[in-house]
């Protein structure tokens, strides 16, 4: 599908450069030549039925589709004018794009150590160092006053909500440019999910932000862009403005009223 | 419900619980027949005494020891390759031809009988490797024999981890080297640790391959020699005083004596695990 972007709204610094990218699960064709700009400083949102390759392109911005065997990838994705698909540090790439995953899965260790995790993978030594950073990160998440006196107990006996705020502060301990999101709160209950909503409101003003959602809601009450992805196919990237009030395209319009999804 | 279907539920219910009983009932009734029979010769004496047929002294200390020493021995050589063998298959390796040439092998040194391990042992690690009848020999052997079932259980544990550990730590940064000693093995310990008191069991319950392989001198070892001198486990302890010297006496309150060990052992195993899950948060 080709690009179709609108530059209507505030020039914003392209951030990353998607480019005939296609993706292959051995003979299946997941990702079908898919071309778009991700903007600085905002979020953008990738929405579509299920099996349409939404997460599958999320994973490609981390590489952690590398994981799986007989996946095949073509094209070029360029994160600040720097390839990533091919010749770079995944290791370093991973520290500028964090991820947030739809199952909240913090590690069975303290919250404290969840949230250094990161950091101490990345060369941070220093307990006064870790200390601050751990502070930041769960102040950034909006989970520092809920966890502040028991930091040091099992992240597993906060609730749901709770343990998708401390994934989001484990992302930003690494201090990324860009934080992907995996349909963040499917798995929570409306007020984790309103809470979650408005901390991206917040982080897209030092983040950019990819979320993809199922909630259709949602991408219209957050994002600033928004992209409908079918069967492999992106099918409509635009302001979110424009692809709730005018869709381009026709099955567009069927999705987002609701005629198949 | 109708009646039939009332009727054959009930049957199902009492065949279940017959079964069940039956099952317990022989657990308890050899427990306990043994446990009558040997626990009057389970004196603190016989615990801590030295054996020395001639000198009419029937003491099992160096039997405990023995046991004991193996286990430990076997061990030590059998989890640190079993466990690595189980993160190999689980984590890096690709499924192919390898892969399923290891397994078929470990799945077929699962099914040897042991008295074959014990005259494996008996041929290359006592003649060969010229070990002789020792701790060292028998470890070897016995360490080939229960590899199979650590790498399983290991296998199993490592699987059973949730993956969006793995997901969470790569996402991060992490390689795959440190996500699995960060992230993964530490919550596979119970796992691991299930491994560990499978082994324990099949090295305490041993006594063919053991005996061919360790020998019988019923002395505990000097300390400058614990891993070449040969030992005698309660097991094979068990078998001797029965059969060649017909002291049953003396044979109940081992096999009393090995069972209390084994539960010592569990307990003791169970215990670490969950010291260590709750130290670590483990859930």
């Amino acid at each position: 599908m080709g690009l179709k972007n609108s530059m209507n709204t505030k020039p914003r610094k392209t951030k990353i450069k998607i480019r005939d990218l296609n993706l292959y699960y051995g003979d299946f064709k997941a990702l079908n030549n898919i071309n778009m700009n991700i903007y600085e400083g905002e979020i953008t949102a990738l929405i579509g039925p299920s099996g349409c390759g939404k997460s599958t392109f999320l994973k490609t911005l981390n590489r952690l589709n590398d994981l799986i065997e007989n996946v095949k990838i073509t094209g070029s994705i360029t994160l600040d004018g720097q390839e990533i698909l091919t010749n770079v540090d995944v290791v370093e790439l991973r520290k500028r794009v964090g991820m947030v995953f739809q199952k909240p899965n913090p590690f069975p260790m303290s919250i404290y150590d969840n949230v250094a995790y990161g950091p101490k993978i990345h060369g941070v030594k220093k307990k006064a160092a870790l200390d601050e950073i751990v502070e930041k990160s769960l102040k950034s998440a909006a989970l520092w006053e809920e966890v502040s006196d028991r930091l040091h107990k099992s992240a597993l006996g906060i609730s749901g909500g709770q343990q998708q705020r401390l994934c989001i502060a484990r992302t930003l301990a690494t201090e990324p440019d860009i934080i992907l999101m995996d349909e963040p709160t499917s798995a929570l209950d409306p007020i984790s999910n309103s809470k979650i909503e408005d901390l991206c409101v917040k982080l897209k003003q030092k983040y950019t932000i990819i979320m993809v959602t199922h909630n259709m809601q949602q991408a219209g009450r957050i994002s600033d862009r928004t992209a409908f992805f079918l069967l492999g196919d992106l099918v409509e990237y635009n302001t979110t403005e424009k692809i709730f009030s005018k869709p381009e395209d026709e099955r567009t319009e069927r999705y987002i009223t609701g005629r198949f999804g | 419900m109708s009646r039939k279907r009332k009727m054959k539920d009930t049957f199902l219910q009492i065949l279940i619980w017959t079964f069940s009983l039956i099952t317990v009932g022989f657990l308890l009734w050899m427990v306990s027949y043994i446990i009558f029979r040997g626990i009057s010769g389970l004196n603190w004496e016989f615990i801590t005494s030295e054996y020395n047929l001639y000198r009419g002294k029937t003491g099992i200390l160096p039997m405990i020891v023995g046991t004991l020493l193996l286990i430990a021995a076997t061990l030590i050589i059998s989890v640190p390759i079993g466990v690595s063998a189980a993160i190999f298959l689980t984590e890096y390796a690709k499924q192919g031809v390898l892969v399923r040439i290891i397994r078929f092998a470990t799945e077929s040194l699962a099914g040897i009988p042991s008295i074959i391990y014990g005259l494996f042992g008996y041929i290359f690690f006592k003649g060969t490797l010229k070990l002789g009848f020792s701790v060292a020999s028998g470890a070897l052997t016995l360490s080939i024999m229960i590899l199979p079932t650590i790498v399983r259980t290991t296998e199993e544990a490592l699987l059973s981890v949730n993956p969006g550990y793995r997901e969470g730590s790569l996402a991060l940064g992490a390689s795959r080297l440190q996500t699995i000693y960060k992230v993964i093995l530490p919550s596979a310990i119970p796992g691991i640790l299930t491994a560990v008191i499978l082994g324990m069991g099949r090295v305490i319950g041993e006594s063919a391959a053991v005996m061919y392989t360790v020998g019988s001198v019923p002395k505990i070892p000097a300390v400058e020699q614990l891993l070449t001198s040969s030992v005698r486990t309660l097991s094979v302890h068990l078998y001797v005083v029965a059969l060649e010297e017909a002291d049953f006496q003396s044979a109940f309150a081992t096999a009393t004596m090995l069972m209390i060990i084994i539960a010592l052992l569990n307990f003791a195993a169970n215990r670490i695990g969950r010291r260590l899950v709750k130290e670590k948060g483990i859930g």
